[in-house]
């Protein structure tokens, strides 16, 4: 048996230096002492220029790698403090707001922030018009306009709005990843076909930020690495490594060997399969995406505010998040995240069946009532979906799912065509108006109108007096008043609307226990690395 | 795919192969054109059937009616059908496979990006679908019925049946999590990783290649260590294939007449199984190792996702959750060109190395 021998020699051979060759991997497995090595899903990224970026994981970039005017206290939510300029004033018009540029404060190339700057970033934002220009166009800045309503002076920039919105409004919008100042020179020696520099900021950055980009590598990786002489202080660790890995058990095992030292994609299993390990930390805070349920205003029965109301005390809002959401959502009934100016948290509706069958008997409607609900096909909201089908049908509703692909369903839900609908939706800037405006403001009910970025148009619901108190809203000057106005038109909106709001969506961090101070930005702003340590 | 093996063998000798040679891959260019024809007409109609509206899937659940109108006209679809498809076809001949919705690149960069991976990794699981699959193949034919026999097969069942994604989140479990034996998910570890992006000239794309070309060595090691579980995961399903079809090749070459002389001539029983019929065998084993090298390429999609594998598999996934058709479809055309190309250029080899199928 010869070949048999020298079949074994060969294997033998091949199991030593298989083992030989591999041994120093598991020596290895730490990350670098001066380096974050972070694990989040990157592939949404389209854009990493501050005034075209509009998804998550480029705004989280862009607060690390740029500032804006007036900026979010990353450990403090929602509170705003000064960022590029140092003071800010609105004048007796209302329209008129001066800027006072922070002196001394350095871009990454070594040029110093000026108000020309400022005044370019700005009115670069409204001329390129990419898909987040809107949060400024908002206040009457055309491409034709703005060289004249955003002027800078010396150490000054002036910003003229068409109307006197509410200041508060003004500055909250002024925090979004689009109000980020660039590096004017370097840009523009960067220009390609009048682009503004638009091409070459997808693969560079120009700020001020903590943090400058070395290399990015579209739905794979981003190295960013830290420079000297941060305004707001010294970035603790001298690099951030991100890492495009999507798929939860991986997360999970890459940060139990200690190779990552954040995880954002872990999940629920992965999260219990944690517990008890002490070298591992996970964080929730409430993120921004509000979950609800609403019902197309067309359909007679639908329309019909018993119907609505009956609905609303039949969910088991509290089971769900006892159960298969635990972590996930919290339960939350108005439109509003918490965080946000103007939130409220009470949450008056809990499951109460004989509550909702007698409200169904008031209603008039034949019972029991058949209807629809289109429903996105992701194990969450299928779930949710499920749950309220049994507890619909326990109050005398029979609730047909429709299981579909993303875009199907909200192809369906823009042409008004569903019953009802679960939809969740995430606000685009740290104001109250950006989720005021949609679930309310509906200029015209008419189909013609075509108001498809509206959802309060999407299910034909009439605002009524609820359209006159928004639009006040977002003009009162007094930010006291304009928090209890937002929170008595939720509350009206929470009760009589097509829609129904059910939870709010949660943040769940995974870490090494070593890791400390990181900040997810919550409901709204972005992630903080410069204060990280580890 | 194979000639008629009583076809009287052509007069050989160098001047008469040669056209007969070009002849052949003529032949096979035009079915190559026929065959991708198909395929991108097939991908189109995908494209045009699925309930994904291309243009909602651009423009965003924010996009006012105004928006999606433009973007519809942009993307030409108030064109007829037949228009559509020809500047499909005329733009996919040109490299162009359209802009991915999604991320706004040309699709053919981002295959460029994405293949290295996928290439070099299916090229390791194959080696070890080939190196392991044919001498256990071997083995259980010449001992049918025996243990060796019963665990090939055995082995080889669990190959085709255990679904790929388990057996990969099992195989990292125990060996990265557990025994700490290899590298995570991942192409290098975090620390080498910034290196190889920051330091090292990227010639090839493929991690293995471009780290020995900068005579970055413990790089190298590093990354052998993180390729090995994927690949070997991945090789496995191969691995299996071609250890039955050695098995049963093997078994009818063992039965022929030349076999026996041999034996009775007294030489070396080894000698018989590896030279001489292994021999004969390779000849179609070759287009079984080139299918499912194909196959491989093409389906390691769920590999690439549990081992954070930077590949055309997982940025097809990523597409398909995003309803990104053009980048699906674009990836889709370059697996099936690339699965056609294969196949020919085997049945190209095959007619080369077979003497009656010349």
């Amino acid at each position: 048996m010869k070949f048999d021998l020298t079949l074994r020699r060969a294997g033998a051979l091949a199991l030593a230096s298989f083992l030989a060759g591999t041994a120093p991997a598991a020596l290895m497995a730490q990350t670098p002492a001066d380096t974050l090595v972070i694990a989040d899903a990157i592939d949404d990224i389209v854009s990493i220029d501050p005034h075209e970026a509009f998804e998550f994981s480029g705004t989280d970039l862009i607060n690390n790698t740029y500032d804006t005017l007036v900026e979010l206290d990353p450990t403090k939510p929602g509170e705003l403090v000064p960022g590029l300029a140092e003071s800010w004033d609105v004048a007796e018009d209302g329209v008129t707001y001066t800027f006072k540029m922070r002196p001394g404060v350095t871009f990454a190339s070594g040029n110093p922030v000026r108000a020309e700057d400022a005044a370019f970033s700005l009115q670069r934002v409204v001329k390129l018009n990419k898909t987040p220009a809107f949060i400024l166009t908002q206040f009457g800045f055309t491409p034709e306009n703005v060289e004249e309503m955003i002027t800078f002076d010396g150490d000054t920039v002036t910003f003229k709005t068409d109307q006197p919105y509410a200041p508060s409004f003004v500055y909250n919008c002024l925090t979004a990843a689009v109000g980020a100042i660039v590096d004017k020179e370097t840009v523009m020696a960067n220009e390609a076909n009048g682009d503004m520099g638009n091409e070459w900021l997808k693969s560079n950055t120009a700020g001020t930020g903590a943090y400058v980009l070395r290399s990015y590598k579209p739905s794979d990786s981003y190295i960013l690495e830290a420079r000297e002489g941060y305004w707001r202080g010294d970035a603790k660790l001298k690099r951030v490594f991100m890492r495009h890995i999507p798929e939860g058990a991986t997360n999970r095992l890459l940060l139990e060997r200690g190779d990552i030292d954040i995880s954002r994609e872990v999940t629920s299993v992965d999260i219990e399969g944690m517990e008890g390990n002490a070298d591992i930390r996970v964080d929730t805070d409430l993120a921004g995406y509000i979950y609800y349920i609403s019902a197309n205003q067309k359909n007679e029965a639908l329309a019909n505010p018993k119907v609505l109301e009956a609905m609303r005390w039949a969910i088991d809002y509290q089971g769900m998040t006892e159960s298969f959401l635990k972590g996930e959502q919290t339960v939350h009934q108005a439109f509003l995240p918490r965080g946000y100016l103007g939130s409220i948290e009470e949450t008056p509706y809990s499951l109460d069946i004989e509550k909702a069958k007698a409200l169904l008997a008031e209603s008039g409607v034949d019972l029991p009532l058949n209807i629809k609900m289109s429903v996105r096909n992701s194990q969450n909201r299928t779930d949710m979906a499920q749950s309220v089908q049994n507890t619909f049908a326990q109050a005398g509703i029979n609730l047909t799912l429709s299981i579909g692909e993303g875009a199907e369903v909200l192809g369906e839900y823009r042409a008004r065509q569903h019953d009802l609908t679960l939809q969740s939706w995430g606000p685009d800037y740290p104001d109250p108006h950006t989720n005021a405006s949609t679930f309310v403001i509906n200029g015209d009910n008419s189909d013609e109108s075509q108001l498809t970025g509206s959802l309060a148009w999407r299910n034909a619901y009439d605002p009524g007096e609820l359209m006159t108190m928004t639009e006040a809203a977002v003009m009162e000057r007094d930010t006291d008043t304009r928090r209890a106005m937002y929170e008595d038109i939720q509350r009206k909106h929470r009760d009589t609307s097509a829609f129904i709001m059910m939870f709010q969506e949660n943040n769940r961090t995974a870490m090494r226990t070593n890791v400390s101070n990181f900040y997810t930005g919550g409901t709204v702003d972005s992630v903080t690395y410069w204060l990280v340590e580890k | 795919m194979t000639a008629a093996p009583d076809t009287p063998a052509p007069p050989q000798g160098r001047l008469s192969g040669l056209p007969r040679l070009l002849r052949l891959i003529g032949g096979t260019a035009l079915s190559l054109a026929i065959t991708i024809l198909g395929l991108l007409l097939v991908t189109f109609i995908i494209g045009r059937v699925v309930p994904i509206d291309p243009v909602l899937a651009i423009v965003g659940e924010r996009a006012t009616t105004a928006q999606y109108e433009a973007t519809r006209l942009a993307l030409g679809l108030d064109e007829p059908m037949w228009k559509q498809f020809a500047i499909y076809v005329s733009n996919a001949v040109q490299g162009d496979l359209g802009q991915s919705l999604r991320t706004k690149r040309e699709v053919s960069e981002d295959i460029i990006r994405y293949f290295p991976a996928t290439l070099e990794l299916a090229t390791i699981a194959t080696l070890f679908g080939v190196l392991v699959g044919v001498p256990a193949g071997v083995l259980a034919a010449t001992r049918p019925g025996t243990w060796v026999d019963q665990v090939v097969r055995i082995v080889g069942l669990m190959g085709y049946s255990m679904p790929v994604f388990w057996l990969g989140l099992l195989a990292l479990l125990v060996f990265y999590g557990i025994l700490g034996w290899v590298g995570g998910p991942g192409r290098l570890d975090a620390g080498f990783s910034m290196m190889f992006e920051l330091d090292v000239q990227q010639r090839t794309g493929m991690i293995l290649i471009d780290t020995a070309l900068a005579g970055e060595w413990e790089m190298f090691r590093n990354a052998i260590s993180h390729i090995i579980l994927p690949s070997a995961v991945l090789g496995y399903t191969s691995m299996a294939y071609i250890s039955r079809m050695t098995r049963s090749f093997m078994m009818n070459e063992l039965g022929q007449e030349y076999i026996t002389t041999a034996r009775v001539k007294g030489m070396p029983e080894w000698r018989v199984v590896w030279v001489h019929a292994l021999k004969n065998v390779m000849v179609p084993l070759i287009t079984v190792i080139a299918l499912s090298y194909a196959y491989l390429l093409e389906g390691s999609v769920l590999t690439e996702t549990i081992f954070a594998w930077p590949g055309l598999g997982s940025y097809i996934t990523d597409a398909l959750f995003a309803a990104d058709m053009p980048a699906v479809l674009g990836g889709t055309v370059v697996v099936g060109v690339v699965f056609v190309t294969l196949n020919m250029a085997s049945d190209l080899l095959y007619r080369l190395v077979d003497p009656r199928a010349r």
